[in-house]
């Protein structure tokens, strides 16, 4: 492997640091461009795969100060606008090239709410690092500032001081908001409107907070413990958590309003109903929703066999269709878990995997095998109804279409057997059914995803919604960017209403 | 968290215990279900039919047979624990309507979430017909209560030490050949082999016949996909699209399969599944 140990690295930037920090004279801006991106320490792939704990540790002091200094403060920079939330990077990042890691994390909290979070999981490859200056001067986005680590850099910086401080909440209003959902569009949500003195319950459908990035996203890329500071804090502002509390069937969604006076409401109940293929075999012994598979092992903590009662598939040869994060992580759960061959099938090539580009690698340091150009047929089981293989298709890149991309078309004849024990479907999912099945009233678009306007209105009066239920599938800062909006007309909407 | 306020032993392993559950009391209909756990940290979440549910003092009645590690644990909360997890009412209600002569059909512990539809069936201005089997006498249970529904009530046993001596496929085929009592709509709650020979048995005979199907579950909103049936062509979510559907599309044998997907990690599994073949067996040999 051609990556550092965490010894070398933290040996690397001690000369650096030294050679940037004690000169009397600052950099000009061409010796910044020069400055080595600094590597994301991580644990060793051979320890990893056995265990369960984050597998990028962090920046040091040292390292993050020198990645800060390959920021050159462009006059309009495009990291700003290409960010979701329109997070002031630069300003963030020079604090922390400044030692001032207390300003850093305060710029980013005056426009982000979720920082620990967002700097692990965002892909910011697409986003703010996509036309980063430092990254176009280098010829390589791999190159561009590291935005996200910086940013999960402070967070976890302030986190360890142990001095987090609740946002300061207002007098109370005696209005009621209720929030279905504690994924993060919910969350952030219930902070935003908590600040401005509402009184705000969450009710989730499960028995642990934080949706996807709960019971989806596994503990080794997002640890469980951050996710309960962020849930600890909004405890600390009141906010009431009700959990197994499903809306729509424990109580309907308008009775929110009719019998327990809410006098508004946020949807963020997510996706839900996992895409299949569709083809032969999808429903045997041993094929799985990405969804199922990782809520199993992290929700219901399958991975520790000698505590948990849920049971788990024990698998040899596992193969994982799609090409996202979803599908990464379900990969990397499955070697965690003891698979011996684990293959990720894709039906384009490695530059249209939607997935983070440090998960793929991670993946592949990790020693799971990718089958680009290549697609399911047909899944085949045994008499007993279980898996043993699945026949695969190639595919070949055929002429461009009107976008300019090229389409991967079928090799006719090109079948071949995969020999697997477990399936594990990640092509995505559709909407939550059960809040829309159960509200006529909310006008939903044929996908089942709630239609809302500029300001995140359903079309009942008073409710909101944000997040995957209303984009589809889709990422933890787009969720909470909704969510602010959300927040902002919630806000609106209690103080013109009596 | 929800307090149990009653707990009583139906038969060998059968148990009824009647929780707080307020919320539920209020929303819950006949045909719905729960999510439970035993323990909010470790415990694997099971679905369990609401048995019956009372105002009086907001309990919900859930009854169970003891095959596996959390029906076991459950077996051993008494009265005044509180169950960690506890969430529904879960799937969409029966379908009641006036359909005209019922049959409601209840297999061993089955009976216990069929109570309530024959009730509101009942209610509903239908001719509730209904038929208990189990393997032996023993293992009856809700007779009483039963009897003061149905209209007609036939009990049948596998080894005749109480009722008739049959599966409760016979008298079912028995009714559907009479015109005089062939019933507009047949309900079977049970084994899962029971209810696909329930609608093997009416299939030919054209009556429109409901199963409820008990599957494994994870969230129960429909995000996991662990409780997919074929039903017909498509692909059915049970938590959300059920827990009933017609019998004669389903496929029971994937959802027998799937059902065991787990055999041999939860040992117990097993000796249901022997109850099963034991079932199929008597079902080959009486035809
Ligand atoms: C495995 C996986 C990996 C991912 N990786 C990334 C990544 O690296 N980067 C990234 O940006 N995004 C990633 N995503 C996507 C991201 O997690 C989601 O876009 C984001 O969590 C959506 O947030 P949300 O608040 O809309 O909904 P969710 O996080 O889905 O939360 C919805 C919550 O609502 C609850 N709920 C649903 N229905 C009801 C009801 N009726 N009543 C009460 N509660 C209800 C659910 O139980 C859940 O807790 C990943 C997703 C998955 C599945
Ligand atoms: S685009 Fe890159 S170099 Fe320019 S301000 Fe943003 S992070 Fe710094
Ligand atoms: S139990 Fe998960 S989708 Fe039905």
């Amino acid at each position: 492997m051609s990556h550092l140990t965490q010894a070398e690295i933290s040996e690397q930037v001690k000369i650096i640091f030294d050679d940037i920090f004690n000169r009397t004279e600052p950099l000009k801006k061409k010796e910044q461009l020069k400055i080595p991106p600094q590597m994301m320490p991580a644990q060793d792939e051979n320890i990893r795969r056995h265990n369960l704990d984050e597998v990028a540790v962090g920046y040091s002091v040292e390292q993050a100060r020198v990645e800060a200094m390959r920021c050159i403060q462009c006059a309009k920079p495009s990291c700003i606008a290409d960010c979701p939330v329109e997070i002031n990077i630069p300003g963030f990042i020079l604090s922390i090239a400044e030692n001032d890691f207390q300003n850093a994390i305060d710029i980013i909290k005056e426009t982000s709410l979720l920082p620990s979070i967002c700097g692990r999981v965002c892909p910011q490859e697409t986003q703010c690092q996509i036309s980063c200056a430092t990254g176009l001067f280098n010829k390589d986005v791999d190159k561009a500032v590291a935005i996200g680590r910086l940013e999960r850099f402070v967070a976890d910086w302030e986190r360890e001081q142990g001095t987090i401080v609740p946002p300061e909440v207002k007098p109370e209003t005696g209005k009621k908001v209720a929030i279905v959902g504690s994924g993060p569009a919910g969350l952030v949500v219930a902070a935003d409107v908590r600040r401005e003195g509402h009184e705000v319950t969450v009710f989730e459908a499960f028995h642990k907070l934080g949706g996807v990035m709960r019971y989806g996203i596994p503990e080794f890329r997002l640890p469980n413990s951050i996710i309960d500071q962020e849930v600890s804090t909004l405890e600390k502002m009141g906010v009431k958590f009700q959990k197994n509390y499903v809306v729509g069937r424990t109580r309907k969604l308008l009775d929110l309003m009719k019998k327990d006076n809410f006098d508004s409401i946020f949807i963020g109940t997510g996706a839900g109903l996992p895409m299949f293929m569709g083809i032969e075999g999808e429903n045997l012994v041993g094929v799985f929703s990405a969804n199922e598979y990782l809520t199993r092992a992290n929700l219901m903590k399958a991975y520790d066999e000698e505590h948990s009662d849920t049971p788990f598939y024990h698998s040899k040869n596992v193969a994982v269709l799609g090409g996202g994060n979803v599908a990464m992580d379900s990969a990397r759960m499955a070697v965690r878990l003891g698979a011996e061959n684990v293959y990720v099938v894709y039906r384009r090539t490695e530059k249209e995997m939607p997935a983070r580009v440090e998960e793929v690698a991670h993946a592949k340091e990790e020693g799971i095998q990718f089958l680009f150009l290549q697609n399911a047929k047909s899944i085949k089981g045994n008499e007993k109804g279980r898996v043993t293989g699945m026949e695969c298709l190639r595919y070949e890149l055929g002429e461009p279409d009107d976008s300019g991309r090229r389409r991967p078309v079928v090799i006719e004849g090109s079948e071949f057997m995969l020999e697997l024990d477990t399936v594990i479907v990640a092509i995505g999912n559709g909407s939550n059914p059960l809040v829309s099945q159960t509200t006529p009233e909310l006008v939903v678009n044929k996908w089942g995803n709630l239609i809302v306007d500029e300001k995140m209105k359903t079309s009942v009066d008073g409710v909101y919604a944000g997040g995957d239920i209303v984009l589809g599938a889709a990422t933890v800062i787009l969720a909470m960017g909704e969510g602010r909006k959300a927040a902002a007309a919630i806000n609106e909407f209690l103080i013109n209403s009596n | 968290m929800a307090k149990i306020l009653h707990k009583e032993k139906l038969s060998a392993d059968v148990y009824l215990m009647r929780v707080h559950a307020p919320l539920i009391v209020e929303e819950r209909k006949a045909g719905q279900f729960i999510i439970l756990q035993t323990d909010e940290e470790y415990g694997e979440r099971i679905p369990l039919t609401i048995a019956d549910a009372s105002e009086e003092d907001d309990s919900i009645t859930l009854i169970f047979q003891v095959v596996g590690k959390t029906t076991t644990e459950l077996s051993r909360f008494n009265v005044g624990d509180d169950l960690p997890v506890l969430v529904g009412p879960l799937g969409l209600p029966t379908h009641i309507k006036n359909f005209g002569k019922v049959v409601c059909v209840g297999g061993g512990i089955g009976v216990a979430p069929l109570h309530p539809i024959a009730h509101a069936l009942k209610a509903a201005g239908n001719e509730v017909t209904t038929i208990i089997g189990a393997r032996n006498k023993e293992l009856i249970i809700l007779e009483k209560e039963m009897e003061t529904i149905a209209d007609k009530l036939i009990i049948c046993t596998d080894d005749g030490s109480y009722g008739r001596k049959a599966l409760v496929t016979e008298p079912l085929e028995e009714l559907c050949k009479d015109e005089a009592t062939k019933p507009d709509m047949v309900i079977a709650i049970g084994p899962p082999i029971m209810m696909k020979f329930c609608s093997l048995t009416t299939k030919p005979y054209n009556v429109f016949t409901q199963v409820s199907l008990n599957t494994i579950m994870v969230d129960g909103t429909g995000m996991c996909g662990g409780c997919r049936v074929n039903v017909g062509d498509e692909v059915k979510f049970v938590c959300v699209e059920g827990p009933e559907f017609d019998g004669h599309l389903v496929d029971f044998d994937n959802m027998m399969a799937r059902l065991s997907s787990y055999k041999g990690i939860e040992e117990e599994a097993a000796h249901k599944c022997y109850v099963d073949k034991e079932f199929e067996a008597k079902v080959e040999e009486t035809k």
